[in-house]
């Protein structure tokens, strides 16, 4: 079937089964890498995306469901053309090792911050519940709470 | 600058050196328990060189636009090595850190690492020869600019990317055109310490902005033009064969090509990676098992006292035989199967076409990839050329990696390039597992409180006798002599050599599923079980955990001294005690892997039931630290590996297969259970950079099963941690 959405701002249509999972559609029909596949079953957070704002975990997201939705890869995180004071905070903290996961971090925090923009540790605890095998979390920890500062101060 | 070391002196530069002398050479002396030991003592304490290209001109490549590219025979799987690296090239060559780009060499180009990157291995065994390289290539730089400028040699000054002349200069790039007959210098002249401008400064990572960015870095985002998917079925179950095979229409499915099988397996081949995994899992099959296992059989199998036994240390008496009077103290301990479970499953792109093969993919062992490719395909090495990438996530995982020589088969079949992935099922069921142990730990305790003797007796599975880094034909040889698993007795050895009686041996069983290195091999379990057992010593004779630990340890070893020092900086930066503040309580543990010493303090608390670490400490003497900020996120990310390791991880095998199948069921460290506050402190207590990227993995299991008992009063004797 054919579906139409908006994906970092550019308007697409893919023909495709509408139960194929998002995630695939992403990274090899459109091309874009950043979305990783983890898991295939929601339980690593790889594969986040935002779908009209809201962090979604593509793997377990039926392409059907995309039709005339807005969604953001990591490639189109920015902040009104500028960085995106996530992708600043987590480079001035030096976050990544191997760097898997660390695009659907980098989207599930920026998601978050626009719901909570200060977020407590108690509430990055909750909200955050991507895995890291190469255990970054102290880093990204800081990470988030300097992104929370770098977006109140630019707002 | 001070001259290269020259003749017997020399370091490794321009020579691939001795290719692990030491164990070949003990090996014709078979059967003798001394030279083994030394063997086992050796690899616990030595730095091994590496092995490997080391001429300049295939790790320097100078473009006419000025790009100073740098061929890296090591892959970058999160370490760091990279930036270490661009670093220690920059700092020779006289050229800016940031303008250096570092690349992974594929085997083409004739820069070839003959091992594989591991073991914590690739700065210590590079510092020396690439800052030689780098120089080596200034040199050869600064010779053909005098020429070009007609100016003696002396008069040329190498900065930044410059050749300054006294009137006139050119860029690296000017240099290099047009000139082919480069002389490459016996004894480069290297810079000393005090000169360095980046070597052991805080250097942001080079990968940070890609890695930020998502950008299409790994192997699992490789594309060849053309490319078909291929999807392959193995059997689940462990020690099994499949028969009965029934398609099931999977061969008729949208996108499917075709449906291969072979003895080892079924390729479904399709247009894509959802219609080729969707169709693999419409196949029906039935299953033949061999011998039924279980958690319990497998308990049964790796266990003191079951499968060949060696003597590992072996100093002053046996509990036993010691005549002074005293109480023994044993206590049994035990780890479980652990997944590597790195983000990035295995796979590869493979393109057979025309007599040459590329395969592009993740994987710690480049050229034994390219070896096993071109036997499979009845090539000359030559033919195929191996782009490694970046991997997401190493671990050992992928010091193995026969995916390669799957999809180059299979594209060899089929005429298109084939990318072959596993699914997490896969990657879960096949993996090379960190395998099971079972420790004995028993000691003689006087009167006075004073330890007579200590005793370490395991078992443990495989790490390194089945593994790819051996040659096939070597491994029947190498467990034949050795009799102990170099990998397993990692961090076995009791490392208190103050005392006058210490033994350790070393059970060894084979498994019926694949075991292999993951990250520091035998470290994590052997030191939860010997320095659980120290604490539990320390607080049965009413004593301190870090005196106690000091008094065993001898200062005038330079070895042992800095064990030491690491102890007693944890101890007094954490504020150690023995109390419990506020439900809070610490836990100190220590060990020694490669030569580099690590002791942690874990703070911790427990909430319903569940184990909270809010706190590390730790104290790491790496030597030389080349990028003291990476090595501290080295230390964080052993300490989150470890924390999920010792308090959540494990495999069990269920109806013959092994479970769980995913993250979720495998239970992992997340955020919510990273401490808070780690505080690293780094001590240099060698010249020369030792290993970074493993030993930080040693003491935190026993760290915070040593708090938990100082909660709860109960000594904790599996990983994971649980609280009964
Ligand atoms: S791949 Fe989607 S959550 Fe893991
Ligand atoms: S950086 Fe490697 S998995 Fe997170």
């Amino acid at each position: 079937m054919k579906i139409t959405f908006s994906i970092n701002g550019k308007q697409v249509s893919v023909d495709t089964n509408g139960e194929a999972p998002l995630l695939w559609v992403i990274r090899d029909t459109l091309n874009l890498k950043g979305t990783k596949f983890g898991c295939g079953k929601a339980a690593c957070g790889a594969c986040t995306i935002h779908v009209d704002g809201k962090a979604v975990r593509s793997c377990s997201f039926a392409t059907k469901y995309a039709e005339g939705t807005e969604i953001t890869t990591i490639e189109g995180l920015s902040s009104g053309g500028q960085k995106h004071p996530v992708k600043q905070a987590w480079e001035d903290e030096i976050v990544p090792q191997c760097g898997y996961c660390q695009p659907g971090f980098i989207m599930a925090t920026a998601a978050m911050l626009t719901e909570i923009p200060n977020p407590t540790d108690q509430e990055i605890d909750d909200n955050i519940i991507n895995i890291c095998r190469c255990g970054t979390y102290y880093r990204m920890r800081k990470a988030i709470h300097r992104a929370a500062d770098l977006k109140n101060q630019n707002s | 600058m001070s001259k290269a070391k020259d003749k017997k002196g020399r370091r490794r530069f321009l020579k691939v050196s001795g290719v692990g002398a030491g164990v070949l050479v003990g090996g014709l002396i078979v059967g003798c328990n001394p030279i083994r030991r030394t063997i086992f003592t050796r690899a616990e304490k030595t730095i091994p060189p590496y092995i490997g290209k080391t001429e300049p001109m295939l790790w320097f490549q100078i473009t006419p636009d000025n790009k100073y590219i740098l061929h890296s025979s090591k892959v970058e799987m999160g370490q760091g090595t990279f930036t270490g690296l661009a670093q220690i090239a920059a700092e020779e060559l006289g050229v800016n850190v940031e303008d250096v780009e570092v690349v992974h060499a594929q085997t083409d180009t004739g820069n070839i690492d003959a091992f594989a990157t591991g073991g914590s291995l690739s700065i210590a065994g590079l510092y020396n020869p690439l800052r030689e390289m780098g120089a080596a290539m200034r040199e050869m730089l600064q010779a053909k600019a005098a020429e070009k400028l007609g100016v003696p040699v002396g008069d040329v000054k190498m900065e930044n990317g410059n050749a300054i002349g006294p009137n006139k200069s050119l860029t690296y790039g000017e240099v290099v055109i047009d000139v082919n007959d480069w002389k490459v210098p016996k004894r480069p002249s290297i810079k000393e310490r005090k000169d360095f401008k980046y070597i052991g400064k805080d250097i942001p990572r080079v990968d940070l902005v890609e890695k930020v960015n998502g950008a299409p870095i790994f192997g699992i985002d490789a594309e060849m033009e053309g490319m078909v998917y291929a999807s392959l079925l193995k059997p689940a179950a462990i020690d099994a064969s499949i028969k009965n095979i029934d398609l099931n229409g999977a061969d008729t499915m949208a996108g499917v090509e075709q449906v291969i099988i072979r003895d080892e397996y079924i390729a479904v081949v399709a247009s894509s990676y959802i219609e080729a995994t969707q169709a693999r899992r419409m196949i029906r099959y039935e299953v033949e098992i061999n011998k039924a296992w279980d958690t319990k059989t497998l308990e049964e199998h790796i266990k003191v006292g079951k499968g060949t036994k060696q003597v590992v240390q072996k100093e002053g008496k046996r509990i036993e035989d010691i005549s002074e009077s005293g109480k023994v103290v044993e206590i049994e301990f035990h780890s479980p199967i652990g997944a590597h479970a790195q983000m990035e499953p295995n796979g590869a792109v493979a393109s057979v076409k025309d007599g040459k093969a590329t395969v592009i993919l993740s994987t710690q062992v480049v050229s034994i990839t390219r070896d096993e490719v071109a036997k499979a395909l009845g090539f000359s090495k030559k033919d195929v050329n191996i782009i490694p990438t970046f991997l997401g996530g190493g671990f050992g995982r992928r010091l193995h990696t026969p995916l390669a020589v799957h999809a180059a088969l299979l594209s060899q079949e089929i005429g298109k390039p084939v990318k072959c992935f596993m699914d997490r099922k896969q990657e879960f069921q096949n993996d090379t597992f960190r395998p099971p142990t079972h420790h004995v730990m028993k000691a003689k305790v006087s009167q006075e409180g004073k330890i007579l003797g200590l005793e370490h007796i395991f078992a443990s599975g495989n790490v390194m006798f089945e593994s790819a880094l051996i040659p096939p034909f070597a491994h029947g040889f190498m467990e034949g002599f050795l009799r102990a698993d170099i990998g397993s007795i990692r961090g076995g050895s009791i490392m208190y050599q103050k005392l006058a009686n210490y033994h350790t041996a070393y059970y060894h069983n084979k498994l019926p599923f694949a075991t292999s290195f993951w990250r520091s091999l035998g470290l994590l379990a052997n030191t939860f079980a010997i320095e659980s057992f120290i604490d539990e010593l320390a607080l049965s004779v009413n004593g301190d955990p870090v005196t106690m630990r000091l008094e065993m340890l001898d200062s005038s070893d330079s070895h042992q001294k800095r064990i030491m020092e690491v102890i007693k900086t944890v101890a007094q930066k954490a504020g150690y005690t023995n109390e419990v503040v506020n439900g809070r309580a610490m836990g100190l543990a220590a060990s020694i892997d490669a030569g580099s010493p690590c002791a942690q303090v874990a703070e911790v608390s427990i909430e319903n039931n569940q184990i909270m670490v809010h706190k590390v400490t730790c104290a790491f003497d790496c030597g030389f630290a080349i990028n003291p900020d990476q090595v501290k996120a080295q230390v964080e990310g052993c300490i989150n590996m470890g924390i999920s390791a010792a308090m959540f991880e494990k495999m069990d095998i269920v109806n013959n297969e092994l479970q769980p199948i995913n993250y979720g069921a495998y239970r992992m460290a997340m955020m919510k259970h990273s401490p808070k506050e780690i505080d690293t402190i780094l001590i240099e207590g060698m010249a020369e950079p030792g290993p970074v990227g493993e030993p930080p993995l040693g003491p935190i299991g026993a760290a915070i099963a040593n708090a938990v008992r100082r909660i709860t009063g109960q000594r904790i004797t599996r990983m994971p941690l649980e609280i009964s």
